[in-house]
């Protein structure tokens, strides 16, 4: 009777053993390396020397690293904002049953299958000085004053290279929110739309707060996905002209593996990950919670 | 939901005016990419963009596969997804079940740790495992690539899984164990063949994820012979910098795999998806 309840009670650590050792070994182990690492000088080569607080205080003094900073946050901003309203918008048209909607959803949902190399490589093709498609097309009608170098040019690098992640991403939050709108009570629409309640009113006040815990959801992603930005950003620019698109995750990489900073390039990496924890437990408390529901 | 609005009919002609053009703009970078790739440098570099090519060739396809090394970037990525993905999803179905089905000490600390593992900034882990994959003798081999998929993949499957597999009542797992079946065997016999459904969701989602990944190829491999497709192509770009017909071709060569996907398997692609955003 013992002896089976003692292997009753190992049982869930067996069948964990294997999944949380791999995991602890080439996750959670490295996430602390790099904290040590963060404390310290390394070329690579040479043993790690301790350096105390010394990274962050240089760090706070480096005008790339502000750069970066505020090139996050211009990307946090804008990759919620856009793919939410646009997202929510195509979710609510194409609810209803249009003529041709499964067309519609497969083309703003297909970018997500491509890789972020591949729309980085299309795109700096659209956006090519002299022969890509947008001056092509701005020469054409006679707009050439608006004609630039999209990924050259300091004042508008950002943004071009944001509008790419926001063309992936779109199709992709209004698949959450498609997802949502099926969990959508009809009876409450109903009821409102009895009431007397236009469409802007139900949408407003009927259909969006139910859709609250998605748009949390969508809000995180978009979030940590904004913080761990670097493909676009390396194949489309590495950072460039003058660190001008650089975000905290391609400089921490260029410190790292190109300049062989690496304990400066740990500092990066564990502010960054400081950042991303405060939604990270947002997060799991809100997993947390509804857990204790259900 | 409730029956599509009483729009006038002038309103809705409208809105999917709109609706269409707006999916048409969306598609661009699509047709640009394929125009672009059946066009020959010289004449877009003579002539611009756009007009009317001259003549249709599918050279630069040709270019991207042999010399642009295509050829071997692309079966690397299989060799490296396919492992992972089959690995992972493995060890995060025993995980998953213990997670699922077991009350012990640590249950929800471990589920924490795989769930909070899923967000994590990848910067934060690259410059350890650099130097573990260096440690452990497999730097710049296909096995640093798949033990670092595998592993950071753990979390989201696990997570998924473990929801998944809550969802099998309680009462099909005691009555195998009352017919003294053992626990591996209720892992393998009743559990696993519950959550096929799921699994199909789960291994869509990662085979794009990591098919598609292009950090850690820059960290752990060196050898350009060794590179998965998307390290290829920022190899390709600067191999041909000017040449965007064969930068281009090489970009729709790469997408072939995950556009199949996307084309066979979109339903389960987009079940994965929303499962894991909405348990």
């Amino acid at each position: 009777m013992t002896k089976n309840r003692l292997r009753y009670g190992l049982t869930p650590y067996l069948f964990l053993g294997l999944p949380v050792l791999i995991y602890l070994v080439w996750v959670i182990g490295p996430m602390l390396y790099s904290f040590y690492l963060a404390f310290t000088s390394w070329d690579g080569f040479s043993p790690p020397q301790f350096v105390g607080l010394k990274n962050f205080t240089r760090l706070f003094h480096d005008r790339v690293f502000y750069i970066s900073l505020s090139n996050n946050i211009e990307w946090i901003v804008l990759f919620m904002t856009v793919p939410i309203v646009l997202g929510l918008t195509l979710a609510m048209i194409l609810n209803g049953n249009i003529p041709g909607e499964k067309f519609f959803k497969s083309s703003f949902f297909m970018p997500m299958v491509l890789s972020l190399v591949v729309c980085g490589l299309v795109w700096s093709w659209l956006y090519n000085p002299a022969f890509g498609l947008i001056n092509s097309l701005l020469r054409s009608i006679g707009l050439d004053r608006f004609a630039r170098g999209w990924l050259s040019d300091p004042d508008v690098v950002m943004e071009s290279v944001i509008t790419v992640a926001i063309w992936r991403q779109v199709g992709y939050v209004m698949i959450l929110y498609l997802a949502g709108l099926q969990s959508v009570d009809p009876d409450l629409v109903n009821a409102s739309e009895v009431d007397g309640a236009n469409a802007v009113q139900r949408f407003f006040h009927v259909i969006l707060p139910q859709l609250a815990p998605i748009t949390v959801i969508v809000i995180v992603i978009s979030i940590v996905d904004s913080l761990r930005a670097f493909d676009l950003v390396s194949v489309m620019t590495r950072g460039g002209p003058f660190n001008s698109s650089s975000v905290l995750a391609n400089y921490m990489y260029i410190q790292a593996f190109n300049n062989y900073r690496m304990g400066y390039g740990a500092a990066i990496s564990v502010i960054l990950f400081i950042i991303s924890l405060v939604f990270i437990l947002f997060y799991l408390n809100r997993i947390a919670k509804e857990e204790g529901n259900g | 939901m409730a029956k599509k609005s009483q729009l006038p009919f002038a309103v809705k002609a409208l809105l999917y005016t709109l609706l269409v053009i707006t999916t048409l703009v969306w598609l661009v970078p699509v047709f640009v990419a394929v125009i672009t790739s059946l066009r020959t440098n010289d004449d877009i570099l003579l002539r611009g963009f756009l007009v009317f090519p001259e003549k249709i060739s599918i050279q630069s396809f040709a270019d991207a596969w042999k010399r642009g090394g295509l050829h071997n970037y692309l079966p690397n990525s299989f060799i490296i997804t396919m492992p992972s993905l089959v690995l992972t999803l493995f060890l995060s179905s025993l995980g998953a079940y213990a997670l699922a089905h077991f009350r012990f000490r640590g249950r929800s600390f471990f589920y924490f740790l795989f769930v909070g593992g899923t967000m994590l900034p990848f910067q934060i882990l690259l410059i350890p495992v650099f130097r573990l994959s260096d440690a452990l003798g497999i730097y710049d081999t296909y096995f640093a690539l798949i033990a670092i998929h595998t592993a950071f993949q753990l979390g989201f499957c696990t997570f998924v899984l473990r929801n998944y597999m809550m969802t099998v009542p309680i009462q099909i797992l005691e009555a195998a164990r009352i017919d003294g079946c053992t626990e591996i065997g209720i892992w393998w016999k009743i559990m696993m063949p519950l959550t096929i459904p799921s699994f199909a969701a789960i291994a869509t989602l990662e085979f794009t994820w990591i098919f598609n990944d292009y950090l850690w190829p820059l960290i752990l491999i060196r050898t350009a012979e060794k590179m998965p497709v998307t390290s290829g192509l920022a190899i390709l770009q600067g191999q041909y910098v000017q040449d965007w017909t064969v930068i281009i071709s090489g970009a729709l060569i790469a997408t072939i795999p995950t556009l199949a996907v996307f084309i066979f398997l979109q339903r389960y692609f987009i079940e994965g998806l929303t499962l894991g955003s909405n348990k």
